[in-house]
């Protein structure tokens, strides 16, 4: 019982994936204008995570270790569909508000970086947990977002408005305003020196994708992964090589004024 | 449809990444560099112009007379990660020139939304196959631009004193933002 609870809590606290990760941020700016859309959004990646994550981890034997990204891909596409039907038969409001962004949840890193993390190595009971605490996370996220952007732009929360619409800044709920809110809550998290992707040490990888790996388990770096494991394995060997020749020349360098004094002394 | 309202509208109106938020990871995460970015952007371009053209005649001669259109997301995402590999195999073997220029980008396009975004909104829009291929060339070129121009703004930023809670991503979010706002300007075009 004690890993579920801990894992609910890494999920929602210890390494959010909107505030401390990174992860997922195309729904984080797309569908977050409103409390409510972010909070549906939210709600419809966790039912996903939790799904895909049991399955997974129920599958964890089977899968060959060559096919399975392409094999998580598959079941994490199958539960968005059921998800998408769902959602079309019977919230159909919220399925035309997130429109195109629901099929997409198929390429959000979260899902598939908590199969390659997690679940692939883990029992179903604690892999369920992960997902769901991982999908609050993300659903408490995207829902504060929503609440700074709709309360700003729109001045109400979940769509009880309270700000009359002279004091309205429209901007904020337009497509420029998610960078600018997600940019002030970043800098807010770097001032208060709270744990973030974005001031954590490393990440300085010559690689394309910044080779930060602790923050990025997507699939696509799966392949990227080993090369800079490799790389650090060899910077690490090279640091002791040289140290080693440092510890060897240090020896010699005494030896031979050792050797120097005693011809002194012979004199 | 003409094909210079096909272009305005989906490279600057409704820009993939500043106004339909597609494709954010690798334009915050590979738009350190000039060179870098627009070889990010001409993978991009590539590989979602060659994606919008194999969905279409997966989707109506494939999907949609079999009467499993709702397998399009499984199906698309599948398409999208061969395709990825194929294309791959193919520089590497034919073209390394090519390859030894894209080939570290390629991998991370499998998994960039704005491929799989637009060839759903492709088929969501009704497109022939013409205008899929248009829209998907033009909305990669929409990318193309954007990270460019994100990138040499990113190079010049280098040298500025930035607030220190704002160094690193909260100032590239400033930077798109203002980006956005520049491109809402082009809102009345179409």
């Amino acid at each position: 019982m004690n890993t579920c609870v801990e894992r609910l809590k890494n999920g929602i606290i210890t390494e959010n994936p909107t505030f401390v990760m990174m992860l997922g941020m195309c729904p984080t700016l797309a569908v977050t204008s409103s409390a409510m859309n972010g909070l549906g959004m939210g709600l419809t990646t966790t039912a996903v995570l939790i799904l895909s994550n049991a399955f997974i981890s129920l599958l964890r034997k089977v899968i060959p270790d060559k096919v399975r990204i392409p094999a998580f891909i598959v079941v994490v596409a199958s539960f968005v569909t059921i998800i998408q039907l769902l959602l079309q038969a019977f919230i159909p409001a919220l399925n035309s508000a997130l429109g195109v962004y629901i099929p997409l949840i198929v390429v959000n890193c979260i899902i598939l970086g908590r199969a390659e993390a997690y679940a692939s190595k883990n029992p179903v009971i604690p892999s369920i947990f992960d997902g769901l605490g991982m999908g609050l996370g993300f659903t408490v996220g995207l829902t504060l977002i929503g609440i700074c952007r709709e309360v700003l732009g729109g001045g109400a929360i979940f769509g009880v408005q309270f700000i009359p619409e002279d004091f309205h800044i429209t901007f904020f709920v337009l497509a420029p305003g998610a960078f600018l809110v997600l940019a002030f809550l970043t800098a807010a998290q770097n001032k208060l020196k709270m744990p973030s992707a974005t001031n954590v040490a490393g990440g300085d990888s010559s690689m394309a994708c910044g080779g930060n790996c602790a923050q990025c388990t997507g699939a696509s770096c799966v392949a990227n992964k080993g090369i800079i494991e490799a790389e650090r394995v060899a910077a690490k060997a090279a640091k002791a090589q040289a140290a080693k020749e440092a510890a060897a020349k240090a020896k010699a360098a005494k030896e031979a004024a050792a050797a120097k004094a005693a011809e002194k002394k012979e004199d | 449809m003409n094909i210079f309202v096909i272009m305005i509208s989906s490279m600057l109106v409704s820009n993939v990444v500043l106004s339909q938020f597609l494709g954010i990871c690798p334009f915050l995460g590979v738009s350190k560099k000039v060179e870098t970015a627009a070889g990010m952007g001409a993978a991009v371009t590539f590989v979602i112009t060659l994606a919008s053209a194999i969905t279409y005649p997966i989707y109506y001669f494939i999907l949609e007379p079999l009467d499993l259109a709702y397998l399009e997301t499984i199906a698309f995402i599948l398409i999208i990660a061969a395709l990825v590999q194929f294309v791959e195999m193919v520089l590497k073997k034919f073209m390394p020139p090519l390859y030894e220029s894209l080939g570290v980008f390629l991998p991370l396009i499998t998994t960039n939304c704005a491929v799989l975004g637009v060839a759903i909104n492709n088929i969501t829009n009704g497109c022939n196959f013409i205008e899929s291929v248009l829209t998907g060339l033009f909305t990669a070129l929409g990318f193309l631009v954007a990270i460019v121009i994100l990138a040499a703004i990113r190079e010049r930023i280098e040298y500025n004193d930035v607030p220190n809670s704002f160094k690193g991503t909260p100032i590239v979010l400033v930077t798109a933002s203002l980006m956005a706002i520049a491109f809402c300007g082009f809102a009345g075009l179409v």
